[in-house]
């Protein structure tokens, strides 16, 4: 299946600029997107995901615009066709 | 010639130049705009001086960075230079430290990191492995983590050995003498004032460790309220706060070429970390902190900032160079050894670690 994710302009440098990257995952949760992805593009999966594999504290990952975090985190279901958006939280200072 | 300072900020790295004598400099950056650059070091062992930063993007995490043309470019490896093996569960939270090796161990790189942990490159600091002798001590599950969270904050390897010496919040002060395989705590003597026992085997919360010029078995140690010196590479060490303001504080700074002589910045408490009567003063020992002296000119009063533990360093100049930076963003040097300061830069975001460097 593939699953189609939306990027921050700030991230998508590390995607060679697209902000709309395909990506073919081995199963149907958001993980298995994600590992797709960092497979692909190694800096900007741990940009996302730390080394044990969370998604770092203030990332959003939004599956057809649910946050993930309330929908079973990383073992969140992904349809073939769905959307996944990453977003920065409001955090800073 | 000229003279390079590196000074990590909260929001970025600066880097300022001076190509007469340490006179005036002039400062460029920012560099890695927005990134926390916690730790900073400049390793002129290389053919091109490599910077190197120990980075937090923010929202998307930390890891080192590095630029061989002065900041021109930055470089970071895909897989992140700093990556807790799997077997241990943890994740990278923030580089404290960034301390290149000896000439004669040129690709050799040493870091200190939150959660506690030890690492060493062997590749100039493109990547590193996880110090397993230390990972695996019986002690680490009781080191618990300071306010500024829990990490391997110094790393002084010997040149002449395989001694290396590290100091954590909290923890202590641990000795390897075979390259980092097996740890001894080395704190007796040093006292805790946040636990029931003053004098414990460890779990103190040494702020810096510096080694004497005359070599590695003397030391001196900031800690969380105490000054004290070692003669014996941390098997005891003894208390050479009298005749300072205040025994409480982050750096110490010790020279490289003069035996004795050594800096501290004293803040007034842990619960007031703010300079003594909000005078910005250095003070320096020239016996071995026998006594103190307290350097002044060119440095404000009025100022209640503070200088934290990596964002006071020294130069290798045969007459000490001192660099320090603030929480409030300025950043004083001195070229005769602390007696006169002048501001390198001011209005910088707060000032995280410094460190300077002579180039060719």
């Amino acid at each position: 299946m593939t699953v189609q994710v939306l990027l921050p302009g700030v991230l998508a440098t590390l995607a060679g600029g697209d902000k709309h990257v395909h990506v073919e995952p081995a199963g149907t949760t958001l993980g298995d997107v994600l590992d797709a992805l960092a497979s692909e593009h190694p800096m900007l999966g741990r940009r996302i995901r730390d080394e044990t594999g969370q998604v770092r504290r203030f990332v959003n990952v939004y599956v057809d615009g649910d946050d993930a975090r309330f929908n079973g985190g990383l073992a969140t279901p992904v349809r073939d066709g769905a959307e996944v958006q990453v977003l920065p939280s409001v955090a800073g200072g | 010639m000229t003279d390079l300072l590196a000074i990590g900020t909260r929001k970025g790295l600066w880097l300022a130049r001076s190509d007469d004598g340490r006179r005036t400099w002039t400062l460029d950056g920012p560099h890695l705009l927005a990134q926390e650059v916690a730790a900073v070091s400049v390793d002129t062992r290389r053919s091109s001086p490599r910077v190197l930063a120990g980075i937090q993007y923010g929202h998307w995490g930390p890891t080192v960075m590095w630029s061989d043309d002065l900041g021109g470019t930055w470089n970071e490896n895909d897989h992140g230079a700093i990556r807790f093996p799997e077997d241990t569960g943890a994740a990278l939270a923030r580089v404290w430290q960034l301390r290149p090796d000896s000439p004669d161990r040129p690709d050799v790189v040493w870091a200190g990191a939150e959660p506690h942990s030890l690492w060493r490159s062997t590749d100039g600091g493109s990547s590193f492995d996880l110090v397993r002798g230390l990972h695996d001590h019986p002690h680490r599950s009781t080191w618990q983590p300071g306010g500024g969270g829990g990490a391997v904050h110094t790393v002084l390897p010997d040149p002449g050995s395989d001694r290396v010496t590290i100091a954590m919040s909290t923890g202590g002060v641990y000795v390897s003498d075979d390259g980092g395989e097996r740890w001894e705590p080395r704190n007796k003597g040093i006292t805790v004032v946040f636990g029931p026992d003053p004098l414990p085997e460890y779990g103190q919360c040494v702020h810096k460790v510096a080694v004497d010029a005359a070599g590695p078995d003397r030391l001196y140690a900031q800690n969380h309220f105490g000054v004290f010196r070692s003669d014996d590479a941390g098997v005891s060490w003894s208390s050479i706060a009298d005749g300072l303001p205040a025994d409480f504080g982050f750096p110490v700074v010790s020279s490289p070429h003069t035996s004795g002589t050594a800096w501290v910045i004293p803040l007034v408490a842990d619960m007031q970390r703010v300079p003594p009567g909000g005078r910005l003063r250095v003070h320096r020992t020239r016996d071995a902190g026998a006594t103190w002296t307290e350097l002044g000119e060119g440095l404000p009063d009025g100022n209640w900032s503070a200088v934290m533990r990596d964002a006071f360093c020294a130069d290798d100049h045969q007459q000490t160079g001192l660099y320090f930076g603030t929480r409030d963003g300025c950043v004083y040097a001195s070229a005769d050894e602390g007696d006169t300061f002048t501001l390198v830069a001011d209005h910088l975001p707060d000032v995280l670690a410094v460190r300077a460097a002579r180039l060719a």
